[in-house]
């Protein structure tokens, strides 16, 4: 057996010229089964560690997610040079605070403002910049928003209940590229002399990709 | 030309149905065992960030149209251990406990945090020159890979042969185009292009909205070069 593995690995050419082999068919094709069934392998092949799997999805699920993008958005509305820090060096204060990592390598902060409207879209895949938003929600990955989000923003904002001025202009990021973009939203009215931590709760995940607005204060 | 995958600015779609945030993150125990058991397997180190964007844009399109995310995640991996040479289909089939040499590089869960932590960056170093300067008027070209035929490419179609301009310059990054084929990461700057939605579109939804794409310098041609 590990001799025919040894052979394999000889062999490790990617198959260039035809598209590759369809493997997933001998799996089941009940997708809950079929994860199961290549766990299962892969672990009684000493591939995957079943404690890492866990780990990992203890990371996504409980550590890491839009919290810390709204951290970034409370610190740039409540301090002005630390705004201006940001939208010079984005990627060195983010760092900073410790939301570098995986899908999050090289990220542009894009500032709204009263003519400018930003929205992030990734239409080959779901590209999401992971360390400060999480694991993006299911709308983002769909079909609708991909295809989309491209042509007719003004249509999906309106699905999430934003409506834009028309001398606001729409600028559509396609994250076509390992670029991640979080979006700075504009710090809502009535929010003077409100600590960090209470502005951080007026963030919502969907303002920092562009298809909402932050919570107005209480 | 294209494949499914590529679906920016098609119709027939319908509405984006928003959670509010109020979504679990993983909505089923499965989204993130298939997560994570594809983070794992590329722990491995048998296929780059590229190669499995590819797996995946390889599925069938009647796979691509019917598979929810992950199970394009999960089946698109099978695929990657078969293709590149980890395990056959018929290990696949058979699961057998026997340990396998690259058993030793699996990821371990102390190391986890590390791992997600130092991510995966492809910017690299070049010595060439960006050939193109901020504010300057660009025409992407077509939305093909260059090398390999139906190859992996970060130019979606809907933008191909369009002008644009160049809003920023974003260091050199690994090609996909290459590094998907096992042809080197062969790396190249990187720019930011603005098209205009009324350039690209017969019936944009207004003239002044833009698309911002992240292109590398072979997707594009000076505006000079572009004949008349």
């Amino acid at each position: 057996m590990s001799q025919s593995n040894s052979k394999k690995l000889g062999e490790l050419m990617p198959h260039d010229h035809h598209d590759h082999d369809h493997a997933h068919a001998v799996l089941p094709s009940e997708p809950a089964l079929r994860v199961k069934a290549i766990e299962t392998v892969l672990t009684r092949k000493g591939l995957i560690d079943p404690a890492a799997l866990d780990e990992i999805i203890d990371t996504y699920q409980n550590k890491v997610g839009p919290q810390n993008g709204a951290l970034v958005v409370a610190k740039a509305w409540h301090d002005d040079t630390f705004r201006a820090a940001l939208l010079a060096d984005p990627m060195g204060v983010i760092a900073e605070l410790g939301f570098y990592g995986r899908q999050g390598e090289h990220v542009d902060v894009v500032e709204n403002t009263p003519d400018t409207h930003n929205m992030v879209v990734c239409t080959l895949c779901s590209c999401y910049p992971w360390p400060l938003l999480g694991i993006p929600p299911s709308w983002y990955k769909s079909d609708a928003y991909r295809a989309r989000s491209v042509r007719e923003p003004r249509a999906v904002l309106a699905e999430f209940g934003v409506t834009l001025p028309e001398t606001t202009k729409v600028r559509v990021w396609d994250s076509t590229a390992e670029m991640r973009y979080l979006v700075l939203p504009m710090r809502p009215k009535g929010t003077e002399g409100m600590t960090v931590q209470d502005l951080a709760k007026l963030v919502t995940r969907d303002s920092m990709i562009g298809t909402g607005f932050p919570k107005d204060p209480a | 030309m294209s494949r499914l995958h590529d679906m920016g600015a098609r119709f027939g779609d319908g509405p984006v149905v928003p959670d509010f945030g109020q979504e679990p993150v993983f909505k089923e125990d499965w989204h993130g065992r298939a997560l994570a058991v594809t983070l794992a397997a590329g722990s491995l180190g048998q296929w780059n960030l590229d190669v499995s964007r590819h797996a995946r844009e390889c599925l069938s399109p009647v796979d691509y149209g019917s598979f929810s995310y992950y199970e394009k995640w999960i089946s698109a991996l099978a695929d990657l251990l078969a293709n590149q040479g980890v395990l056959t289909s018929q290990d696949m089939i058979d699961a057998v406990a026997t340990p396998h040499p690259l058993a030793h590089r699996a990821m371990r869960s102390e190391n986890v945090a590390a791992v997600l932590a130092a991510g995966g960056p492809t910017d690299r170093k070049v010595t060439s020159k960006p050939k193109f300067q901020i504010g300057e008027t660009v025409c992407t070209k077509r939305a093909e890979n260059r090398f390999v035929s139906g190859g992996h490419t970060r130019l979606p179609q809907y933008a191909e042969r369009s002008f644009g301009t160049i809003v920023a310059h974003r260091g050199a990054h690994v090609l996909p185009d290459s590094n998907a084929h096992g042809l080197g990461e062969a790396p190249e700057h990187l720019y930011s292009v603005a098209l205009l939605a009324k350039d690209l579109f017969e019936h944009p939804e207004h003239p002044e909205d833009e698309v911002i794409l992240d292109l590398w310098e072979s997707y594009l041609k000076g505006a000079d070069d572009v004949k008349a």
